[in-house]
């Protein structure tokens, strides 16, 4: 049980730090979230940046320009970006955490040499093309048809909850290529331009009033056959590559900044006043924020013993439902502790009294998604409890 | 950085689990409801090491380190192993025969400043009484005391005492003595709270898998097993924050002891409560008897919950780190 970074991961914090004191500040003030091509060209700026001084790709091999760190750097790395605020990921999300990964891992070496560089250094932007309106957790029920034409397959649905559409040059679509065959079997994995013709791109207003999310529809889109990534009708395994790359240390950095909602929370109960009593003075509040220390450092503790077992196995365990599943749970938690403290305050979308309130809003409602998104809190207590604690399944 | 539970540690944790599983079955534990205390069994702890397991091999101990003794004070807790365990191991170089098992040490942590009653665990057990206050440590015989029993304690397996008046006890440790006392208490018996957590949630899944109705496990019901899910995570949860306390003590570079302590205290007294309380729920009107042991683990929690600082005095001390640290 050694819980101390080593003198190589501590070198390597200093370094990282020290370049992103410079760099952040540098690449100056995030875009408006409705300004498009602002956002575009803001988060693959950044990208470009991360590239140009190694540092993009941690998780990334070597031969592929990655930087193939260890899982402790990966940590330290993950806590260096949240600490100096650097960008988001934004909209290299999925190019950089799901496309990238997968064509790494299952595409040929025609697809992985005009692909992976350019996401890797900001130049290409993907979007994900799985959930369907009728295949949400039960993702394998998705109904897109793909029906193969000469040198391209001929895709027809509905696609939804699609971040970043708007701004993506690619799309990872999973599309039904046998409708005979048993729902998992068959699917295909294909990497859609979006610029062919037959797409059509609805923003998809979300409770926080931004667009990130868009449907998808498809009509008779004609797509390479040399874009399919794996097998023909193999797409349900691919996806499965996919998103076991979700479920390593891709959290950290949201850990991190969740340590310091809870101390914006203090921040406030120290500014705002009730019953002519600052808030801080509150006894039950402080509880409450000592209860939450307490739980964010337990799962900070989780994560350690997560990546250590990863760093060993090399693969993440189910574990990581365990995490993703209380590491949500717990941010809607702070999140609520601090609207409970800002009272009136908390009814503003913007600053209002000097208090950090557009911040802790959007947080709030954002935090909404998180025990939705990548497999409800129901899903996960449901793979919990049948493949770790070995319970009678559900029917399916 | 390698957080895992090391070849020798596992083989300690190991070494200690199958003694107790031969030597503390619930049955042995029936046989003890009212008593708590078998000298036969203490001697045999002392054997094993577990109250010189940190005391250097030069002074007889075994030279080990916070987060092995965390390792098997989580046995401990999973087997509900009664009497003064963490006191005698913490007295160990510090009070003669603590690390042998000759002598029997109680305590009773004042350090919250907290007022009568008094009530000390084991009291007729003991062979030296200590109390822990915040700027000292000091040693008191247990007949210098006017104690009289309490009938019925909540912890069957662990009696009671209540003592009107402290005495005045000869000063055996200073300010710094006393905290480190207390962190490595609240270490210990938080270890013995994360046994409870895992052994709760065991009982849990045995029971729900075999017990059918409506014609089918019980187990199987998603409100259930959602409840076993979040089980699940706090065991987890708890596992990790308390053996992360055990090695920062272990090394102080690693983080900040204070912190690291009131945490794992804090998680692991709710943990062990929540695990325990839906073990009952869990088990239905079973869970209710006397017969099904869950009720010794709930009962204990109370017990481990009330030393060394509640969940709620770690809450507060972790509030007021944080509330320091932003200006």
């Amino acid at each position: 049980m050694d819980l101390r970074y080593s003198e190589a991961d501590e070198k390597f914090r200093a370094e990282l730090g020290a370049w992103l004191k410079e760099a952040v500040p540098a690449h100056g003030k995030a875009p408006s979230i409705h300004d498009w091509p602002g956002r575009r060209a803001y988060d693959t700026g950044w990208q470009r940046k991360l590239f140009d001084a190694g540092y993009a790709g941690v998780n990334w091999p070597k031969e592929y320009g990655g930087r193939d760190a260890t899982l402790t750097e990966q940590l330290v790395y993950y806590e260096e970006i949240a600490r100096a605020h650097a960008p988001y990921v934004g909209v290299n999300f999925v190019g950089m955490l799901h496309g990238g990964p997968t064509v790494i891992t299952e595409g040929t070496e025609q697809q992985k040499a005009k692909h992976i560089p350019r996401i890797l250094r900001g130049e290409e932007v993907w979007c994900q093309g799985f959930s369907e309106p009728v295949a949400g957790s039960d993702l394998a029920a998705l109904q897109t048809r793909a029906v193969r034409d000469g040198d391209v397959y001929r895709v027809t649905g509905h696609k939804i909850w699609t971040s970043f559409a708007q701004v993506s040059d690619y799309c990872e679509l999973l599309v039904r290529t046998n409708p005979d065959a048993s729902k998992h079997k068959g699917i295909s994995w294909l990497i859609m331009p979006m610029d062919l013709p037959g797409i059509d791109i609805r923003p998809l207003p979300t409770i926080i009033g931004d667009s990130d999310f868009s449907e998808v529809f498809l009509e008779d889109v004609p797509v390479p056959v040399e874009n399919l990534v794996g097998e023909e009708n193999d797409g349900w395994r691919v996806t499965n590559v996919t998103l076991r790359f979700e479920r390593g240390t891709a959290f950290a950095s949201e850990m991190y900044q969740l340590q310091e909602s809870l101390r914006d929370v203090v921040e406030i109960a120290k500014r705002v006043t009730r019953h002519g009593v600052v808030v801080w003075e509150d006894r039950a509040l402080r509880r409450e924020v000592g209860h939450l220390q307490s739980e964010l450092d337990s799962l900070w503790a989780m994560m350690k013993l997560s990546v250590s077992e990863t760093a060993q196995t090399g693969m993440p365990g189910l574990g990581a439902s365990a995490i993703k599943l209380y590491y949500t749970e717990l941010y809607q938690r702070v999140c609520e502790l601090a609207l409970g403290v800002l009272g009136r305050a908390g009814l503003a979308r913007e600053d209002v009294g000097g208090l950090p309130t557009q911040d802790a809003l959007r947080r709030m409602l954002n935090s909404l998604s998180l025990t939705i998104a990548g497999g409800t809190s129901q899903v996960q207590r449901n793979i919990i409890s049948e493949r770790i604690l070995g319970l009678p399944r559900e029917p399916r | 950085m390698d957080f895992r539970v090391n070849e020798d540690q596992a083989a300690l944790q190991e070494g200690i689990r199958s003694f107790c599983e031969g030597r503390v079955s619930i049955e042995q534990l029936r046989e003890l409801e009212g008593k708590g205390f078998e000298s036969e069994l203490w001697s045999e702890l002392a054997e094993m090491g577990v109250f010189g397991l940190r005391l250097p091999e030069a002074d007889g101990g075994v030279g080990l380190g916070t987060a092995d003794a965390v390792l098997v004070f989580e046995e401990l807790g999973k087997a509900l192993v009664p009497g003064p365990l963490a006191w005698t191991h913490l007295a160990a170089g510090l009070v003669d025969g603590a690390a042998d098992g000759t002598a029997v040490v109680g305590g009773l942590d004042l350090s919250d400043g907290h007022g009568a009653p008094y009530i000390i665990e084991h009291f007729e057990n003991l062979d030296v009484l200590l109390l822990l206050y915040a700027d000292r440590i000091e040693r008191v015989a247990p007949k210098a005391l006017d104690a009289k029993p309490v009938a019925t304690p909540l912890d069957p397996l662990t009696p009671i005492f209540e003592v009107s008046e402290i005495p005045e006890g000869e000063v055996i440790g200073g300010a710094e003595d006393a905290q480190r006392m207390r962190f490595e208490g609240a270490v210990l018996v938080s270890g013995q709270l994360l046994g409870i957590t895992e052994t709760t949630l065991a009982m849990s899944l045995e029971y729900t898998k075999g017990r059918e109705q409506f014609n089918r496990p019980i187990g199987g019901f998603q409100a259930l097993k959602h409840i076993m899910a979040d089980c699940f995570v706090r065991q987890e949860a708890t596992r990790a924050v308390v053996y992360a306390a055990g090695a920062t003590i272990d090394d102080p570079l690693a983080g900040d002891v204070s912190r690291a302590v009131s945490s794992a205290k804090a998680m692991a007294g709710e943990s062990a409560w929540k695990n325990s309380r839906a073990a009952v729920q869990l088990h239905g009107g079973m869970g209710f008897t006397w017969e099904v042991p869950v009720h010794y683990y709930l009962k204990r929690t109370r017990v481990l919950e009330n030393v060394f600082g509640t969940s709620e005095e770690h809450a507060d001390a972790l509030a007021e780190g944080l509330g320091q640290a932003v200006a």
